[in-house]
């Protein structure tokens, strides 16, 4: 009750337009990415600047939001576990099994035929795709019987899986990387449809569908209620099992399709490094985008937005030439500021110190 | 100013004590047998004040706690006990009004000062590490040392002092093994001797024995009168009756915030005390719409018929009928078995004997989406943890039960949504700037209607309301009280439950008395009157 999920909901009286639109919630994390795409426009020439090239769109930007991407769809599974007041650290490992999975099963390898070269997979791709994101499901559905069924806490919960998951990736690929050879592949984390990143066109059909969910179905309300009020919300009929199983699958499933964006992107799998950390990065993406922790309220769009504010620092940072070893420090001390400006407490403390 | 003086002085009497350890740091100085003469009291409060954001929990209330005795603290649910305990140990401050331990000023800010000071606390849920052992538990945060303080623990000299401590309370177990291998009782008795072992002067035990069996209760008990016959002054409080007149030297009464009274054990019948604790018959100030009184409704028919009910800890197997159109009350102090019987009947919790059929067909009421479907509704006694969703709008929090029956995929439409808020904000008069204000920004008395419209939303056959009255003004209670017995008039079924016993006698037809989680009869109205129900409470029937 004493947390406000979203600052700027302070008070209710009406207030002026202009007052409402500061108080919105996703004010923060947008003004963020503007800052930083400032910086971007002062210090990095021709940033803004996209070409037309080999059919497709080319330019920072566009890398930027291509290389978001799997960090998107796994922030947008993580918002709705959040919300729940769950959390799920095992995203990392689900990308690598998810992409070890596909790679161990497409392969491929290249055949001449008539003297053209063509492209074969060990199994249909579409059966191996499939498989890959049925193994994230059933991640997910690991981690949601824990949570929900077995009643364990959610970090320990999906503790097991991360460290478990990553294990059963190198074991499947003896700790080798595997390449693939299959073109077709390639085109999930490398293509382009009309132009852009094919890659966008899967964020963008995942924040549909979840736009569509919680639009007309009662998914939002009832998440958002059984993160603020588990005990209420079971008293008022809600099946809150069941849906803190949905979200871990969700979640899972987002992570393999991740996996496979990512695994399709550098045309291997990497069972060792592959996702490695990107449930830290999925957590602060819908930190930064003003869901809070303490579960309840949620803003899909905000984790978006917290996603490309992630993106766009490290691209940043490596193209003003920061050093490499200096690169975690800098990005850390940014996520500070964001974070600090939006702790109401830091802002109590601030204003004292400005109104003395 | 001596209540700076005063802190350091007592540690530096406990670091005298710990010096020889071996002779119980100073209790015995006040050891006396019969407080109530010529001994000055241990803990004297006077003209304490105390209120939240307005609503006024403690008023002008005082106690006086003698060494050597037991003094039983009562009072029902939101009488104020647990604000005085808060208030004398350190949690909270009090308003005004004054506090002397053994005639010196006060003023503790943190449980950690009031420990200091003397003032140890033992609370309900024991406060202790399972995985440690028993003498770490007793002396966590100020192990023993060797070398005058300065070295490494010394555990055997840690041992040794725990086995003593717990010797005190006639406990001889191995102080080495962890804690979490010892029944609740003995856990209990653990963190009693912690706060013995901080040199204790005055303890404070609030509600230890509610999740012990009664041969735990005996030991207990068994230790508090050591420790009484030694000099300590005991501050008890319970719910218990039966324990209150096997352990209690004298009684305090408090009822909604203002003590009634402090009396000899001796000299109080139960049947006084459940008066005191209730309020004198007839109670004006809770006066609730008188529209059913004296009225004996035509039974409607039967909707819900429970036999054997039962579940461990909870409730003793219960047989009772719920009719449509009348409100069947349920009558006793609080731990008797009324909330959990509520609980039982909405699959809040599972019962694990007896069944309950509804209209006549045995029903399953696994979780509370079964009784939902069965037509029951449950405005539950905890707004706060168990109704309201603090953070979503009011139309939210209304159409939320509706909702969650019409499942997952059938979404209410928005314009459907809007109507209903619409109309239960208006019906139920409700007062919020708007339909989008979240429900935590509201008052307690329009949450509680809001919660009221959640469940009548949707259209139950049978309407649980455990308290639905507690702490909301009395305009409020007068307006929901109102409006459900008209709906009782329309052929609901109602099952009331309230601590205001003046209330629940003049609402209900027909009435379930429990004492002690099981049944004291059941009774129709007109069948009591405001002195005979007390009786029946008390266990002194006539």
């Amino acid at each position: 009750m004493n947390s406000k999920l979203f600052i700027g909901q302070d008070d209710h009286a009406p207030a002026p337009r202009w007052q409402q639109l500061l108080r919105h919630p996703l004010l923060r994390p947008l003004a963020a990415l503007a800052v930083l795409l400032l910086i971007d426009l002062l210090l990095i020439p021709g940033f803004f600047r996209i070409e037309f090239k080999n059919g497709h769109l080319y330019g920072s930007v566009i890398d930027i939001v291509n290389r978001a991407a799997p960090l998107m769809l796994a922030a947008l599974g993580m918002t709705l576990v959040i919300a729940t007041r769950g959390i799920d650290i095992s995203v990392g490992a689900v990308v690598a099994i998810a992409g070890t999975v596909a790679a161990m099963l497409i392969g491929g390898t290249v055949v001449m035929h008539n003297g053209v070269p063509e492209y074969a997979s060990n199994m249909p791709m579409g059966w191996a795709l499939a498989a890959a994101l049925g193994v994230a499901l059933l991640c997910g559905l690991w981690n949601g019987l824990l949570v929900a069924g077995l009643g364990l806490q959610p970090i320990i919960a999906t503790l097991i899986l991360m460290v478990a998951g990553r294990g059963l990736a190198q074991l499947l690929t003896d700790g080798q990387i595997i390449t693939v050879y299959y073109q077709p592949f390639f085109f999930i984390g490398g293509g382009y449809l009309l132009g852009l990143p094919f890659s966008l066109f899967i964020v963008a059909a995942m924040f549909v569908l979840l736009a569509v969910l919680m639009r007309k179905t009662a998914l939002g309300l009832f998440i958002q209620a059984v993160g603020i009020n588990p005990v209420a919300a079971r008293l008022a009929g809600i099946r809150t099992a069941a849906l803190i199983l949905f979200v871990y699958i969700f979640c899972g499933l987002c992570a393999g399709m991740a996996g496979l964006m990512i695994s399709s992107n550098i045309k291997s799998a990497d069972a060792n490094n592959a996702g490695l950390l990107l449930e830290l990065d999925a957590i602060l993406a819908v930190t930064l985008g003003g869901t809070s922790l303490a579960g309840g309220k949620f803003s899909l769009v905000g984790s978006v937005i917290g996603a490309l504010i992630i993106q766009a620092l490290t691209y940043t940072i490596y193209s003003l030439g920061v050093p490499p070893e200096v690169n975690m420090v800098v990005k850390s001390v940014v996520v500070f500021l964001v974070c600090l400006s939006q702790s109401a407490e830091f802002r109590r403390l601030f204003q004292s110190i400005t109104q003395r | 100013m001596p209540l700076a003086v005063w802190p350091s002085l007592i540690k530096r009497l406990y670091a005298a004590s710990l010096t020889s350890v071996d002779s119980p740091p100073f209790l015995f100085e006040f050891a006396m047998s019969n407080p109530a003469s010529s001994v000055a009291p241990a803990l004297e409060l006077s003209g304490i004040h105390k209120a939240f954001t307005g609503v006024k929990a403690l008023t002008d209330v005082g106690l006086r706690l003698f060494p050597g005795e037991v003094h039983t603290l009562m009072g029902q649910n939101g009488a104020g006990k647990s604000t005085l305990i808060k208030v004398l140990t350190g949690v909270y401050r009090p308003d005004s009004g004054s506090m002397l331990l053994h005639g010196r000023a006060i003023a503790p800010s943190s449980t950690q000062q009031a420990q200091d000071l003397g003032i140890s606390t033992v609370y309900q849920e024991v406060n202790l590490c399972p995985n440690l052992s028993v003498a770490e538990n007793i002396f966590i945060g100020r192990y023993p040392r060797k070398w005058r303080g300065a070295g490494p623990i010394d555990w055997q000299r840690m041992q040794r002092q725990a086995q003593q401590l717990l010797a005190r309370l006639d406990l001889h177990i191995d102080v080495q093994q962890p804690l979490l291998v010892y029944p609740l009782a003995v856990q209990q008795m653990v963190a009693i001797s912690r706060a013995l072992s901080v040199s204790a002067r005055v303890l404070i035990l609030d509600e230890p024995t509610s999740s012990l069996d009664e041969a735990e209760v005996q030991l207990l008990f068994k230790v508090l009168r050591n420790l009484r016959d030694e000099g300590m002054a005991i501050l008890f409080v319970t719910h218990f009756l039966e324990q209150t007149y096997a352990i209690s030297d004298r009684i305090t009464v408090l009822r909604n915030g203002v003590r009634e009274g402090e009396y000899a054990a001796s000299a109080l019948s139960r049947l006084e005390l459940v008066n005191k604790m209730v309020g004198a018959p007839a109670n004006q100030e809770a006066a609730v719409s008188t529209a059913l009184q004296g009225e004996q409704m035509p039974a409607g028919e039967l909707f819900l018929q429970a036999r054997g009910l039962g579940r461990k800890g909870a409730l003793l197997p219960q047989d009772f009928d719920v009719h449509s159109g009348e409100v069947f009350g349920l009558c006793g102090l609080l731990g008797s078995g009324r909330t959990e019987t509520a609980r039982l009947l909405f699959g809040a919790d599972k019962a694990d004997s007896g069944t309950i059929s509804i209209r006549g067909k045995l029903q399953r009421l696994n979780n509370p989406r079964d009784a939902i479907r069965a037509g029951i509704g449950f405005c539950s006694e905890d707004r706060k943890k168990e109704g309201a969703i603090l953070e979503l709008s009011v139309r939210d929090n209304i159409i939320l039960a509706l909702q969650a029956r019409s499942g997952l995929l059938h979404v209410i439409p928005r314009k459907r949504q809007q109507q209903i808020a619409a109309d239960y904000i208006k019906w139920l008069g409700i007062k919020t700037p708007d339909m989008e204000t979240p429900i935590g920004s509201l008052s307690g008395g329009n949450q509680q209607k809001a919660l009221l419209g959640r469940w009548l939303a949707t259209a139950p056959a049978m309407l649980i309301l455990d308290e639905p009255t507690r702490g909301i003004d009395v305009r409020a209670k007068q307006e929901i009280m109102d409006y459900v017995v008209s709906l009782c008039r329309q052929g609901l079924a109602i099952l009331f439950i309230s601590s205001e016993i003046s209330e629940v006698l003049r609402c209900s037809d027909r009435m379930l008395v429990l004492r002690d989680r099981q049944s004291s009869g059941q009774y129709r109205r007109g069948e009591l009157d405001e002195t005979s129900v007390l009786q029946v409470i008390a266990g002194e029937a006539a």
